[in-house]
């Protein structure tokens, strides 16, 4: 046998050792971001989304600047006590004083901390919220020739990361209002209590300000580092779960397991060094805070013996140096939560900035249920970009309860054509008139439920058959769900699902056929009740007994309505009242099946093929018959 | 290879053994077994504990440290100024002296208890990854991906941070309050028991409030998956949206989604809050009692100011672990269940894998056998393959047709045993599948799936997946055949365009090409299409069938469709109807049998007038 011959498979000859196209899950890089960690622009922008909460935020600074205050109080009282009375025979009442005072100063520190925390909370969650929402809603108006060229998952980035890092910024900056108040106050208490041991003390922060500038690039990048591979080696593990079916038939065990290993490995390595940098400070603070106790008790124990200090105030000053280098730390920290989030502000800013650039006239009319039903295509010139129109110069009318069928080569134009019926896109000239109205004079909304729409591909979300069948159409009954599902044929196979017509629908309807998810769609476009149908036909192939309940489902839709359909199939095309050729973007035959054999053009050389489809027909075929077409 | 970095061997050490170590402890109870795993870095996990409990004692000292420097400071009047300062000193280089080691050895303690984190992440992750791809169909089957993938990530770092965030923290803790403890009581049991009052309070509300937040993360991550997938159907299906003008409708499904997460993260922002102030005024209530206790017995004469000093520097340096007990007592809540899922699925028996020595398949003619074969689905009751027997030589096309669900599809799966026959068996060139290697059967039987899985990577990488090593004209051989070299030269960067999730997105018919010429790549004895051409039309087909008769046509081609034309022209042709063989024959013979067949042909050929769209409105 000789199957396997030439090239010999060689994966067993070099064991461990990682092929040429060595590829194991994938990962957007996001880049690090070093920019700026103020932009006026920007910070305006998120200001605005703040604005409505800023009551709560002043409350919030209010009671940061209380719980700071009480921090920097606390030991201050301690070490009055201490030096009022606090000695073998002393006044109790002085003590009494004190206890009470600190009674006071746990108290307000109680309450304040409380409402700092459930404040500042509440708020980052709300504007996080409403941001994300904002970006939805705008998503919602912009138009589809933006979305046709964004990714979905470059959005949700946005929807998702960006918004969380905007969370983290709004949740530590009022933190950093507290942190940047106790530095000053514990800089300033010291310094009163004792200008030159204050001094002294205070000498070991900057030391560790310098370390932190010297140490936060590189600790930033190690962390970035680990994050990084911690992601990429997720996404691989993703990738071996999802695909594993693939990866098994096609025996890619051993590579994949070796890249994986490259790496799960590599990322061991960025975080051990991640680790190492973060850890890398503790000696640091720990050594400088002892040099300040060490200072304190030398020269402090100095000054008492010259009579120049009380044994309350070293107390307080040993208090102080306990919590000394935190609000450094944090706030240099602040530094790197606010590049990030300029970078993700300015990329909400973009989202909400997309232009919609389709909107309801100020006097838009509204399209009414007793509107005539007809379509009609006015001298219409389309395309994506200026210069390269996919529709030229097309003009066609469909008469009340007319059906058309669009037929054409694949790029003819006919799907550009059925979303202008829509209006998901501008025409560059001419006019789409629906009803009797040019699109653009109508609303968005009541154009949207008097042409329903059905796309090739059936799109389903995620919820109940129910839900589905219903969507947007709130007056629809259980009833007439049920008489739509009855009328195309899906009646039967939902009654046998499990939770019959509540039966959750798993991952958009992967849980039921193609031909199933199609007669669902048909489903919806029958309870949404318009006057005009668009529809594309599905070309995939569907197991026949399926594909002839389509059929019938089709025609059920059709029953008066005005029908404009891509069609593809012989049965449906050959029905049709009317069929409209189009190639390369031009109309170039319209009639009824018979007229269209008589004329012998373009139709008639595909028809007579004789494939049962329109899209069986090899491309080069059709490519052949063009020029001649277009002559007649 | 680009990841790779040389040196440090020994902490890769063999990544094979590492996988093979999953089954440390098993049989053990959960927290144990992941115990006894981390403790095979005995040399890391002993420097982490160890340090601990130097780092612990050094902490303890300073408060006394503390305490005694204060004394001395008070008593410098009375003791004269020579002595005394000379005490002082000794006693600040002591105190610098011991932060300074305090500070190295929780270095010690967090890198090395980390670090045996990272390095358990590291090896369970390549056991995980290793028994997702060794696990058959079945289990699969029955097993959802997002569950899988939770596993992978959060139950393995619950598993892997225990080391840390249990042991090491749970050697800290007690030491910490149990040295603690006892010093302060024997220094003054009354003001020690008041130092210490705050302890149970806020071990049991932060213990409280960790696991409450547990519980609500679950539901909050459900939450918010459900927001996120009402975004990502929406701007997916953002025609269906306009179509239906369905802008506001979603704007209110997202508000529903979006403010029941909301609430919960407000509820879970409530229990943090009332927890971290409640501790905090627990905490403030002790000191201000021992302040008011102490002091008196200060003035009573019964105390020293230092020693009262070091009771209330004391409290300040025990109320952060103390606080931090609740994520210890989660640490093991979590770690328990993370566990528990983690390892019943490293212990999974693997359904299918090699028989002890099995020896590799040698195709010599290429003959298929199904001998009787039946098969059941594990928990089914009724067999789905129901006494198949067929015989396919090299060269010949056998084609399967029948009604969905009739068992088309299983048969497939069961050549290059993606699942073992209930009974009867398969054979290639008279030898067992079940009695050859995985690896060599998978080699020679390559399977078309219908909805074969793209690989986010190049088109030429997804082509080459199976045989990474192939040279590029094989490659591009491979995608003629399949009739998709030209679509594949028409894109932006030929064979180097990223392709799936994150590049440019294939129709299914492309899909459908692209994992033919996957399986060409392989050049199989024998190659199954699994309604792998549903999404392609005729023409194409033909002529990816024209061109793989030229490639090689030496082999055993079995296709499986519901459309006819698919399969019309192979050498036999076998109808299937619940598990059984009910028809076999050529097409011509069957049609002219008049059986299921040639009814089936009818349905699909015969001119559909009563179907067109007119005749109902008429």
């Amino acid at each position: 046998m000789s199957a396997i011959e030439e090239d010999e498979r060689d994966v067993a000859s070099f064991p461990g050792q990682r092929p040429p196209r060595a590829s194991v899950g994938s990962h957007r890089i996001e880049e690090e971001v070093f920019g700026k960690a103020y932009d006026p622009k920007t910070v305006r922008r998120i200001w605005a989304f703040v604005r409505p909460y800023r009551t709560k935020i002043y409350l919030s600074v209010i009671s940061v600047l209380v719980f700071t205050a009480t921090q920097l109080a606390i030991p201050l009282i301690i070490g009055r006590a201490i030096d009022t009375g606090m000695v073998k025979g002393g006044d109790a009442t002085h003590l009494l004083w004190a206890v009470g005072a600190f009674a006071v100063a746990v108290l307000v520190n109680f309450g304040a901390s409380y409402v700092q925390e459930t404040q500042v909370g509440a708020v980052a969650e709300n504007v996080l919220f409403d941001m994300r929402r904002a970006m939805f809603a705008q998503l919602q108006r912009v138009s589809l020739s933006f979305m046709d060229k964004t990714e979905v998952g470059r959005l949700m980035s946005r929807l998702q990361g960006d918004v969380n890092s905007m969370q983290e910024f709004l949740e530590t900056s009022v933190l950093s209002v507290g942190d940047i108040v106790l530095l000053v106050g514990i800089v300033v208490v010291l310094l009163t209590l004792d200008f030159r041991l204050g001094l002294l003390t205070l000498s070991t922060m900057p030391v560790l300000f310098i370390v932190r500038i010297f140490w936060l690039p590189p600790a930033k990048r190690a962390f970035w580092a680990a994050h990084e591979t911690n992601s990429i080696t997720a996404g691989a593990m993703a990738e071996g779960i999802n695909g594993v079916r693939t990866v098994q038939n096609l025996d890619r065990q051993k590579v994949n397991f070796d890249l994986y290993d490259d790496k799960a490995y590599n990322n061991l390595l960025t975080q051990l060094t991640g680790s190492r940098f973060a850890q890398v400070m503790v000696p640091i603070v720990d050594s400088l805070t002892g040099a300040a106790m060490a200072i304190v008790v030398v020269v402090g124990g100095s000054l008492v013996l010259n009579g120049g200090l009380e044994i309350g105030v070293i107390v307080t000053f040993l208090f102080y140096i306990q919590r000394f280098f935190d609000p450094i730390r944090s706030l240099t920290m602040q530094y790197s939560i606010m590049q990030r989030a300029m970078t993700s502000g300015r990329r909400i800013t973009e989202v909400l900035d997309i232009p919609a650039s389709i909107n309801d006239k100020p006097d838009a009319v509204v399209l009414t249920r007793d509107m005539d039903g007809s379509v009609e295509f006015k001298d219409v010139v389309f395309g994506y970009s200026a210069d390269r129109p996919v529709l030229k110069h097309v003009s066609f009318k469909v008469k009340p309860g007319e059906t058309v069928a669009l037929v054409g080569p694949t790029g003819s134009g006919k799907t550009s054509a059925m979303s202008l019926v829509h209006r998901f896109y501008e025409v560059q000239s001419g006019a789409v008139l629906v009803g009797g109205h040019d699109v653009r004079d109508i609303t968005q909304e009541s154009l949207g439920e008097q042409v329903a729409m059905v796309l090739q591909e059936p799109f389903l979300f995620t919820g109940s058959v129910f839900d589905n069948i219903r969507y947007n159409k709130a007056s629809a009954t259980l009833d007439d769900v049920i008489a739509a599902a009855k009328a195309v044929g899906a009646h039967e196979f939902i009654s046998r699902l499990p939770g019959g017509y509540d039966s959750v629908l798993e991952q958009r309807g992967s849980n039921l056929s193609l031909g199933q998810r199609q007669l669902l769609s048909f489903a919806r476009a029958l309870v949404a009740d318009a006057k005009i149908l668009v529809l594309d036909e599905a070309t995939a192939n569907i197991d026949s007994y399926t594909e002839r309940q389509i059929q019938k489902a089709l025609l059920i839709l059709l029953e008066g309505r005005t029908g404009m359909v891509i069609a593809h199939r012989l049965a449906t095309i050959r029905g049709a009242d009317r069929i409209i050729v189009l190639q390369n973007g031009e109309l170039i035959e319209t009639g009824n099946h018979d007229e269209l054999m008589d004329l012998n053009g373009l139709y008639a050389k595909l028809y007579n093929m004789n494939y049962s489809s329109f899209d069986d027909i090899p491309d080069e075929m059709i490519a052949g018959s063009g020029p001649k077409a277009a002559s007649t | 290879m680009t990841t790779e970095k040389v040196g440090r061997a020994y902490l890769r050490g063999d990544s094979r053994a590492h996988v093979a170590d999953a089954h440390v402890g098993k049989g053990q109870k959960p927290l144990l077994r992941i115990t006894l795993y981390s403790l095979r870095h005995p040399w890391q996990a002993s420097i982490a504990i160890g340090a601990t409990i130097i780092a612990s004692v050094l902490q303890l000292m300073i408060p006394r440290l503390l305490g005694h420097a204060v004394d001395q400071a008070q008593g410098i009047l009375s003791t004269g100024a020579e002595g005394a300062q000379q005490a002082l000193l000794w006693s600040a280089m002591i105190l610098l002296g011991v932060s300074v080691a305090r500070g190295f050895f929780t270095l010690a303690q967090n890198y090395y208890s980390e670090a045996v984190g990272h390095q358990v992440g590291y090896e369970l992750r390549l056991a995980f990854y290793d028994k997702v791809q060794r696990l058959s169909y079945s289990y699969h089957d029955k097993v959802h991906t997002g569950d899988l993938i939770t596993m992978g990530l959060l139950d393995l770092d619950g598993v892997r941070m225990f080391f840390s965030t249990g042991l090491v923290r749970t050697v800290l803790l007690t030491v910490l309050i149990g040295v603690g403890a006892f010093m302060l009581l024997s220094t003054d049991w009354l003001l020690g028991l008041l130092a210490l009052s705050f302890v149970p309070f806020v071990a049991w509300r932060s213990s409280v409030a960790q696991l409450t937040l547990r519980a609500t993360w679950v539901t909050l991550q459900d939450k918010l998956s459900a927001m996120t997938r009402v975004m990502e159907e929406n701007l997916g299906g953002i025609r269906v949206v306009r179509a239906f003008s369905a802008q506001k409708f979603e704007l209110a499904k997202f508000d529903r989604a979006s403010k029941e997460a909301l609430e919960l993260s407000h509820d879970r922002v409530n229990i943090r809050v009332r927890n971290t102030s409640a501790m905090t005024f627990s905490f403030f209530t002790a000191m201000g009692l021992v302040l008011w206790f102490g002091g008196n017995k200060v003035i009573a004469g019964d105390m020293s100011v230092g020693t009262l000093a070091s009771f209330l520097t004391f409290m300040t340096i025990l109320q952060m672990p103390v606080r931090q007990l609740g994520l210890m007592v989660n640490s093991f809540a979590r770690a328990s269940t993370c566990g528990d899922r983690l390892f019943a699925f490293l212990d999974e028996p693997l359904a299918i894998e090699d028989a002890p020595g099995v020896p590799d398949l040698k195709v010599t003619k290429g003959t298929l056998k199904f001998e009787d074969v039946h098969f059941t689905y594990p928990g089914a009751n009724h067999p789905t393959l129901d006494g198949v027997s067929f015989e396919a030589k090299a060269g010949q096309t056998v084609g399967i047709v029948g009604a969905p669900g009739s068992g088309k599809s299983t048969l497939a799966h069961l050549i290059p045993r993606f699942y073992d026959v209930s009974g009867g068996k398969i054979t290639i060139d008279g030898q067992d599948v079940s009695q050859v290697s995985l690896q060599s059967l998978r080699r020679s039987v390559a399977v078309v799936q219908q909805d074969s899985f793209l690989f986010t990577t190049t088109i030429e990488n997804n082509i080459a997946y199976g045989d990474p090593w192939s040279k590029e004209t094989k490659i591009e051989k491979a995608a003629e055949s399949a009739q998709l070299h030209n679509y594949i030269m028409g894109l932006p960067a030929d064979y180097d365009t990223v392709v799936g999730e994150r590049g440019v997105s294939l129709s299914g018919g492309q899909r459908q090409r692209l994992s033919i010429a996957r399986s060409l790549v392989l050049k199989p004895a024998i190659m199954v299409f699994d309604d792998s051409t549903a999404a392609i039309d005729a023409g194409t087909e033909h002529r990816i069938r024209s061109a793989m008769r030229r490639y090689a046509s030496n082999r055993v081609t079995l296709i499986i469709s519901h459309r006819l034309s698919s399969l019309m022209h192979a050498d036999t042709i076998l109808f299937l109807d619940d598990g059984k063989i009910v028809e076999r024959g050529s097409h011509e013979e069957l049609l002219a049998k008049g059986g299921r067949y040639s009814a089936l042909y009818d349905l699909q050929t015969r001119p559909t007038e009563d179907l067109e769209i007119g005749s109902a409105a008429q």
